[in-house]
């Protein structure tokens, strides 16, 4: 039996000095192969008594099992080896920049429209939108501002001209986004006047708005954003804690003053201007008109077609340029309008 | 609406600083837009007389002067500047001042002599930018006295920013009025006496337009000193309320205005002849004004005249003719009032604003319009001497002030709070209204000094004024809890934006007047009639309202490509302008929403693993199919202005023209200096939000199969044209054809390309049989062969 042990420690030392798995199975057949070493031996068992066969059998078997195990061993030892050399052979440098495309970026006053719309959205106030080359009714008449009404010339308007170089009266570029209110007011009516009871106008408009002026802190077009509410028992207060919440929010932050300001607008009464100051950061202590606001005027609810007795409402105004400006520390409104990829990059 | 403080409290004196009345007046809705010191902090300045100059033995320029500060002993002084006399009184700094720019006084030696302080300019005061000599001060000046107090440098000026309702606080006693009821401190309004006529000439006054002009005051004046001098303290007053003294004539009537609130004017009265009429306009009237502008004036703007020619546009400005100069010894003073509506918006027109109009154009008031004349005539005598005639009336019906009606309910319901009827009959006592109780509420009669109480909202408005915007509460709004709406079938703008942006796009925003040479170039117009031209636009290229976002992005481009940028992505989203026959919110104009894109430079950002490939049509195509998937879309090539011939597409869904696409023309190029064409689109914004509600279609169960054609066809052959063939009666079981190759060059003979489609075939109910597979490709293949001579490709 010490050649059964032989071939065992033959075959362990065969296998352990290959590494290529075609040879390993080449080195197999030594040993397990149909000439193999102790396939012969099995192969001789025939000639030996039946006492005889049962244990050299018994051993040759186990030398057989022996043989295997140490095989499979190797075999999974190189597949191991090979795996290993693979994965070092596909190693990346994982420190190279991604082959990614590059993300562009919304424009910083967009950014800011967007906010307003979702924080209105989640109180119910829809967004409403209207023409910019708009007619002077809707512009000033709607808004209770007739001809020759002196607060007409608290806006520079810009006017057109017809083709033959004449100046085309009625059509202007809107100054405000308050005729969006008339509009929507009108087409409210429209719908629902002949209800006992009409539903609420929750609408917020934004757009691009125009006056002739143009400095380091107007731009000939800017931006605006229209609020409106009308509904039964809309009051001053609901306005107060309306936009209390929305500048709070807005700013994300409670570390501000609100104040409310008796103005004078001709489309709302009571009107106020709403400042705000921060209470830490650069602009600490001062208060910055940030909006106009008020009590819808009863002859707009009127011109609407609205009974002012039955129904109440207010209106605000925003400038999302200046609240952009404020809310990321821009300070020059002009970067908005000149599509500097330096300047808006950083908004992406 | 300028005036000093210390003018102010000798009229209603607050105890409150100067920044807590600066406080309470903008929270009361006249807001104070600057409150400025009128004099820089300094001490120790003061009258001091000359009283002898000598000249400085070692230096030619400077003189050594006593002076009598009021100390007893003289002092001597060093003095350069060429005005020092004897006699003169000036400001003195005595050693210890410290003057403006930290400038400290002190006992020198001035090139050998001593010298114990210095005689002051306007400058070294900071009072004013005069640095030429000495402030001489008037022969009265008290020698001694602190010039801070002789000259009342510690007043300070306020500038209100007053809106257009309030002109009742365009006057010193409209402001004290108000800070009165403010504050709760009696204004000490000024008292006027009237002033006995001691000469009897008279003009007669005709009101041919007694609505524009229901009250006109003329009172003649004779033998005054236009050449007396205006008191200092009036001057001063004027000068601190922004208004520069002229002639003491003028300065009377401009003080009055500012004091009263009431314009006047004065003609020289020997200019006139016969009455005086307060009408319309004639035709083809034309005036020479005081500012030597000659205007021509419509039927609606209201005149004086006298019986010979027009004199003054009523209420706006004098004219040259008939006004007082040096002179003048005979005065026609005019207090009048006119009508608002009379008046608003005509000095507009003319191109300027007066501080009349802007009063008249606001409200008047005619209750004190007497007062203003008995004032101005007591001052003119008091100044420049003079006789007064008796004060010729003419009146029509003056505006009725009917009184208004405030419901407590109301005004609880409209402020959200509750105020009682005592808080109320508090805030009109302040305001000094004349009110009565009514069952719910209160009957008001405005007074005639406000214009803008006319409704119960006025009244609301002053109550929440005086009760403070401050003290009412802010609750969290109640509203009613409907659900809003949200179609499926629409894209939200924000949804659209965004996609843009992870597809590498820089959102911008431009102007939407533009160079009429854009709208040539991008959009092919040029005739007059299909431009929109402002007429007053602030610059010439900002002179046309664009039809096309193309040339702004254009512009943005050529300005990053200065600025070294290297790969250009742009997107804006904004309304464009076009003239049309009918159509839209406005007629004439159609304003659609559209949004345009520009793409230049890397197909992909620099990098290691990008290449060097520009982007083309295609990937902007991709861009562009990728944003409204899942709709089919097609591309047909047209002509464009803007647009390289060859390589510019219209866009059409569902058969509709949606946008266009292409490269720029190499024309536009070279004339806007871009080394690189871009590619740019512009699509409406309408179809991008059209969106659709999924619907359901059975997944198949069963494998697909694919099978790849590969065919040769001509060059020229638009590929659009051979996927609609293969689409138009396809066998059923096609599910899907794609282009995936796209070959012309070696291999492939001249004029000639070849074309990969990859077929996928699928049915929902069973496995397909190899046959009818066969038989679906023979029945693409044959097709392609019959109608476009393709070639199969082994």
């Amino acid at each position: 039996m010490d050649n059964l042990e032989h071939i065992v420690s033959e075959a362990r030392a065969a296998f352990a000095a290959t590494s290529d798995p075609d040879a390993l199975e080449q080195v197999k057949a030594r040993f397990l192969g149909k000439n193999g070493a102790l396939t012969e031996l099995l192969k001789g068992l025939g000639k030996l008594q039946p006492e005889e066969k049962k244990t050299a059998g018994a051993a040759i078997n186990r030398a057989k099992t022996a043989v295997e195990g140490a095989l499979n061993e190797r075999r999974e030892g190189i597949r191991k080896a090979a795996l290993a050399a693979r994965l070092a052979e596909e190693a990346l440098d994982v420190t190279l920049p991604g082959r990614a495309e590059a993300r562009g970026g919304l424009h910083p006053v967009t950014r800011t429209l967007e906010r307003i719309e979702s924080l209105f959205a989640s109180i119910g106030f829809e967004v409403a939108d209207g023409p910019e080359i708009e007619e002077d009714f809707f512009n000033f008449t709607a808004l209770n501002t007739p001809e020759d009404h002196p607060a007409r010339s608290m806006h520079d308007t810009f006017y057109l001209q017809n083709p033959d170089g004449s100046l085309a009266d009625k059509v202007l570029l809107r100054t405000h986004t308050s005729p969006i209110q008339a509009r929507y007011m009108q087409a409210h009516v429209a719908r629902y006047g002949q209800l006992e009871k009409m539903p609420e106008i929750r609408i917020i408009a934004p757009g691009r708005v125009y006056r002739v002026d143009s400095d380091a802190t107007h731009s000939p077009m800017f931006h605006q954003v229209e609020g409106l509410w009308v509904g039964e028992n809309v009051s001053f207060a609901d306005l107060k804690g309306v936009i209390a919440d929305f500048l709070k929010r807005f700013f994300e932050t409670d570390d501000l003053k609100v104040r409310f300001r008796p103005s004078f607008f001709p489309f709302t009464e009571p009107s106020a201007e709403i400042d705000v100051a921060f209470m830490s950061g650069a602009l600490e202590g001062r208060w910055l008109e940030i909006a106009g606001c008020g009590m819808v005027h009863p002859n707009v609810l009127k011109i609407a077609g609205i009974d002012p007795e039955k129904y109440t409402g207010f209106a605000f105004g925003f400038g999302p340029d200046r609240l952009t400006m404020l809310r990321y520390g821009v300070n020059d409104l002009r970067l908005f309008f000149e599509g500097d990829l330096r300047f808006l990059r950083q908004f992406a | 609406m300028k005036f000093s403080e210390s003018w102010l409290r000798t009229l209603v004196d607050p105890a409150l600083k100067s920044d807590e009345l600066s406080h309470c007046l903008t929270m009361a809705g006249l807001e104070v837009e600057s409150l400025e010191p009128v004099a820089p902090a300094f001490g120790n300045v003061v009258v001091a007389r000359v009283l002898e100059v000598v000249r400085h033995p070692d230096a030619d320029r400077l003189n050594v002067c006593q002076v009598d500060a009021g100390e007893g002993v003289p002092r001597q002084i060093v003095c350069g500047a060429p005005n020092v006399a004897v006699g003169l009184r000036v400001p003195c700094a005595l050693p210890g001042a410290e003057l403006p720019g930290d400038f400290r006084i002190k006992v020198a030696k001035v090139r050998g002599v001593e010298s114990s302080g210095m005689l002051c300019s306007a400058k070294e005061l900071g009072i004013a930018d005069d640095a030429s000599g000495l402030l001489v001060l008037p022969p009265d000046a008290p020698v001694g006295q602190p010039i801070r107090d002789y000259l009342d440098l510690d007043d300070r000026v306020f500038e209100l920013k007053l809106t257009p309702n309030r002109a009742d606080c365009l006057s010193l006693k409209g402001i004290a009025r108000e800070v009165g009821a403010i504050t709760g401190t009696p204004a000490r309004l000024p008292e006027v006496p009237a002033v006995p006529a001691t000469i009897a000439d008279v003009r007669a006054i005709v009101l041919d337009a007694p609505q524009a002009c229901p009250l006109y005051l003329g009172r003649i004046v004779k033998g005054v000193d236009a050449l007396a001098a205006t008191p200092e303290w009036m001057k001063r007053r004027l000068e601190r309320s922004g208004i520069r003294a002229i002639s003491a004539l003028v300065d009377i009537t401009n003080y009055v205005m500012l004091e009263l609130g009431q314009p006047l004017h004065a003609f020289d009265n020997t200019r006139l002849e016969g009455s005086i009429h307060a009408r319309m306009a004639r035709p083809d009237e034309k005036l020479l004004l005081l500012n030597e502008q000659t205007v021509p004036v419509a039927a609606d703007v209201l005149m004086i005249a006298d019986d010979a020619k027009a004199l003054a546009l009523a209420g706006i400005m004098g004219g040259e003719e008939s006004g007082i100069t040096l002179a003048t010894t005979e005065l026609f003073l005019e207090a009048a009032f006119f009508a608002p509506d009379a008046i608003s918006g005509r000095a507009r027109r003319f191109g300027f604003t007066s501080d009349a109009s802007h009063r008249f154009e606001r409200g008047v008031d005619f209750g004190a319009t007497r007062s203003a004349m008995e004032r101005a005539t007591r001052l003119i005598l008091d100044i420049c001497g003079g006789e007064a005639g008796p004060v010729v009336e003419a009146r029509a019906a003056l505006p009725l002030r009917p009184a208004v009606h405030l419901r407590t309910a109301r005004a609880e319901k409209v402020l959200g709070l509750k105020l009682g009827e005592e808080t109320i009959s508090r805030l009109f006592k302040g305001l000094a209204l004349d009110f009565n109780k009514t069952d719910e509420g209160f009957m008001v009669t405005p007074p005639s000094w406000r214009f803008d109480m006319e409704i119960e909202e006025d009244l609301i408005e002053e109550i929440a004024r005086l009760y403070g915007y401050d003290n009412i509460p802010a609750p969290a709004p109640r509203g009613s809890m409907d659900m809003m709406a949200r179609p499926e079938a629409q894209r939200p703008a924000p949804r659209i934006r965004q996609f843009l942006v992870d597809r590498g796009y820089q959102e911008v925003v431009n102007f939407a007047f533009v160079e009429a040479q854009w709208e040539a170039d991008f959009a092919g117009l040029v005739a007059e009639d299909d431009l929109i031209r402002l007429a007053n636009p602030i610059a010439s290229q900002m002179a046309v309202m664009r039809s096309t976002l193309l040339g702004g992005l254009i512009s943005n481009l050529v300005t990053n490509l200065r600025r070294k940028q290297e790969r250009v992505r742009l997107f804006e989203l904004g309304r464009t302008f076009r003239r049309v026959a009918t159509g839209g919110p406005v007629a004439g104009f159609a304003q659609p929403w559209r949004l345009a894109g520009l793409a230049w430079g890397g197909a992909l950002p620099e990098g290691w693993g990008s290449g060097s490939r520009r982007v083309d049509f295609y990937d902007v195509k991709g861009d562009i199919e990728a944003l409204l998937a899942p709709g089919a879309l097609r591309f047909e090539k047209i002509a464009h202005p803007a647009l390289h011939p060859g390589r510019a597409a219209r866009i059409l869904r569902d058969g509709v023209e949606i946008g266009c696409l292409g490269e720029l023309h190499p024309e536009w190029c070279q004339k806007y200096e871009l080394p690189q064409a871009p590619v740019v689109f512009e699509l409406d914004f309408a179809a991008l939000v059209e969106a659709r509600v999924p619907a359901f279609a059975e997944v198949s169960k069963f494998p697909p199969v694919v099978r790849d054609l590969a065919v040769v066809v001509a060059h020229d052959l638009p590929i659009q044209v051979l996927l609609d063939a293969l689409a138009t009666d396809k066998p059923d079981l096609v599910q899907d054809v794609r282009l995936f190759d796209v070959y012309a060059g070696k291999g492939v003979s001249e004029n000639k390309k070849s074309l990969a489609f990859r077929i996928v075939m699928q049915d929902t109910q069973r496995t397909l049989q190899d046959s009818e597979v066969d038989a679906a490709m023979q029945r693409l293949t044959a097709k392609l062969e019959r109608e476009f001579g393709a070639q199969l490709r082994a």
